[in-house]
């Protein structure tokens, strides 16, 4: 009984009696805070300087025309990229129609049938280092094995280059998608008599798809900015595309061949292209978590 | 598997049913090189309630998942001796292990609907048996749902998702969902360990409801849920089937030490 009143001021107060810190658990507290607040804010300041640059050097020259004509002449005014929109969505698209199919079945494959098999092992593994090759090296592949073997530069070696380039990302979204359905529900589908397939498409596939479609939007975004890759596999073009077999322009490339020239009119029109990439892009990732979290 | 109308007829009315509707003899199970069922022999009668029950890792949830074949899912399993439902036995060659599984139904421990309408997860099995036909499916979510005495709760709510219900209200869904199959043998895995008292009895009613219709096998940690829903108890220990027999003479009269000390909470 003594004890509880003699100790009763202290109660409410952070230090021990007799303490000698200097600095009290809550003041510590309180300076932590500040740090990791101000450290946030200092990882905006690239972000935010970039969107403002953008947006302050690409909106003069933003309108609709841009989608519609082709770019100008070294020197002339007006024009637009038209052409380079086409050939980023035909070549993303392309990249997305191989890749998607082979990472995702891939997925279902080192996930569903045989986690633990060599062959599931050298995929994870193989996948992972994908990740990690720099992108100008998928370039370098789709020359050697489209652009070297037809002897053109086109669409659909672009598509190839890009396609390598997502696939380690699809692959390995995927699996993470698929382990995280519930084991549960495999075992009640096939509690019921279900087999492997009818179980994979009728309830591991639905569960998993908004994260795998998330996975995807995510390499789509990535492949729509990469550069290297496109440069010496559709290289550029300054006309429309008549089919996937001739050099494509991109906005990657336009926007790397427009900066590096003297003409003022040619790097304001890169400066809206980047616009259009940042917003395409954005686009993509914000689709990408809505999906996702309508879900979860 | 012969199913003649005049046995069904019987057991609704006189014959509590076949006493060796479903067989075990001499079975040993291994996980890899662990084995952990030590030869099993045992009859489960028709439409009967058997409870197998036991301390954790007795081997009890083993057997189980081997009437419908779901061990198979693991890797490095094997087993030696037999078991036969209707005198055939369900590891034959010629035995579909899709098609046992839905003549042998399967409820798990923690209620597992698939995050579908209500209505979706009671047709589930026979969907993807094939069956489309929407006047079949109707009449088979109202008769299961009705048999797992959830009807008059979802009835209004059928294609609203199943992860809205009550857990209770999930566990009775997913006997609905087995139900559906029409199964000759309904496995419960623990049926009511995650459930409030109040949901547990419900499942317990719906339980004796069921054994006019199918055979039940439990697994249960609960002795009271034992004693209360089951006609026989078999006590496993250690992978062995020490004591089986009539649910009132292992409870009030056992014949075995380890079954008694079991039962009466010195050990377990």
């Amino acid at each position: 009984m003594d004890s509880i009143v003699t100790h009763a001021p202290d109660f409410f107060s952070d230090t021990k009696p007799g303490s000698t810190k200097l600095i009290s658990r809550s003041l510590w507290n309180r300076i932590l805070s500040f740090f990791c607040v101000g450290l946030s804010l200092l990882t905006l300041i690239p972000l935010v300087s970039i969107v403002y640059l953008v947006l302050k050097n690409g909106l003069p020259l933003l309108k609709w025309s841009v989608f519609t004509e082709l770019p100008p002449a070294a020197g002339m005014v007006g024009g637009g990229f038209g052409n380079a929109v086409l050939g980023t969505l035909v070549m993303v698209g392309l990249g997305l129609v191989i890749s998607a199919p082979i990472g995702i079945l891939s997925a279902i494959y080192i996930n569903e049938y045989a986690p633990s098999s060599r062959l599931a092992q050298a995929v994870r593994i193989v996948a992972k280092l994908l990740t990690g090759i720099p992108s100008i090296i998928c370039g370098v592949f789709a020359f050697a094995v489209v652009v070297a073997t037809t002897g053109a530069f086109s669409a659909y070696a672009g598509g190839v280059a890009l396609a390598v380039l997502m696939l380690p990302t699809i692959l390995l979204t995927s699996e993470q998608a698929l382990l995280g359905v519930q084991h549960a529900f495999r075992e009640a589908s096939y509690g019921l008599g279900a087999t492997k397939f009818q179980t994979i498409v009728r309830i591991v596939l639905p569960d998993a798809l908004p994260a795998i479609m998330t996975g995807i939007m995510l390499a789509v975004a990535r492949a729509a900015g990469e550069t290297a890759p496109l440069i010496f596999t559709a290289l550029f073009s300054q006309f429309w595309a008549k089919s996937l077999s001739e050099p494509t322009a991109s906005l990657s490339v336009l926007i790397y061949n427009f900066s590096t020239v003297p003409f003022p009119h040619q790097v304001q029109m890169a400066w809206t292209a980047s616009l259009v990439l940042v917003a395409f892009v954005t686009l993509a990732n914000i689709t990408a978590q809505l999906v996702f979290s309508k879900k979860h | 598997m012969t199913e003649t109308s005049a046995r069904s007829v019987d057991a609704k009315h006189v014959s509590p049913g076949r006493p060796d509707f479903l067989t075990v003899r001499n079975f040993d199970f291994f996980y890899g090189k662990k084995q952990a069922l030590f030869d099993i022999t045992m009859d489960i009668p028709e439409k009967r309630v058997t409870a197998l029950i036991g301390p954790s890792g007795c081997g009890k949830s083993t057997l189980l998942r081997n009437f419908n074949r779901m061990n198979e899912l693991i890797d490095g399993i094997r087993h030696s001796g037999d078991i036969r439902l209707l005198g055939q036995s369900i590891f034959d060659k010629t035995v579909e292990v899709i098609a046992l599984r839905r003549s042998v139904g399967m409820v798990f421990q923690k209620s597992n609907p698939f995050p579908k309408s209500i209505y979706e997860n009671v047709v589930y099995g026979l969907r993807i048996g094939g069956e489309s036909k929407k006047s079949v499916l109707d009449e088979a979510v109202e008769r299961s749902l009705r048999g797992a005495a959830l009807w008059d709760e979802a009835k209004d709510r059928l294609h609203e998702s199943a992860l809205g219900l009550s857990g209770g209200q999930m566990q009775r869904l997913c006997i609905a969902r087995a139900i559906a199959n029409r199964p000759k043998v309904l496995l419960m895995d623990e049926p009511c360990s995650a459930l409030d008292p109040i949901a547990t009895v419900k499942v317990e009613e719906l339980i004796h409801e069921l054994k006019q219709e199918f055979t039940i096998i439990i697994v249960t940690h609960n002795m009271q849920q034992a004693t209360r829903c089951s006609d026989k108890t078999a006590f496993f220990y250690l992978g062995k089937l020490i004591e089986f027999a009539e649910t009132q003479k292992i409870f009030s009269n056992p014949v075995q030490k380890q079954t008694e000390d079991y039962i009466t909470g010195r050990f377990g």
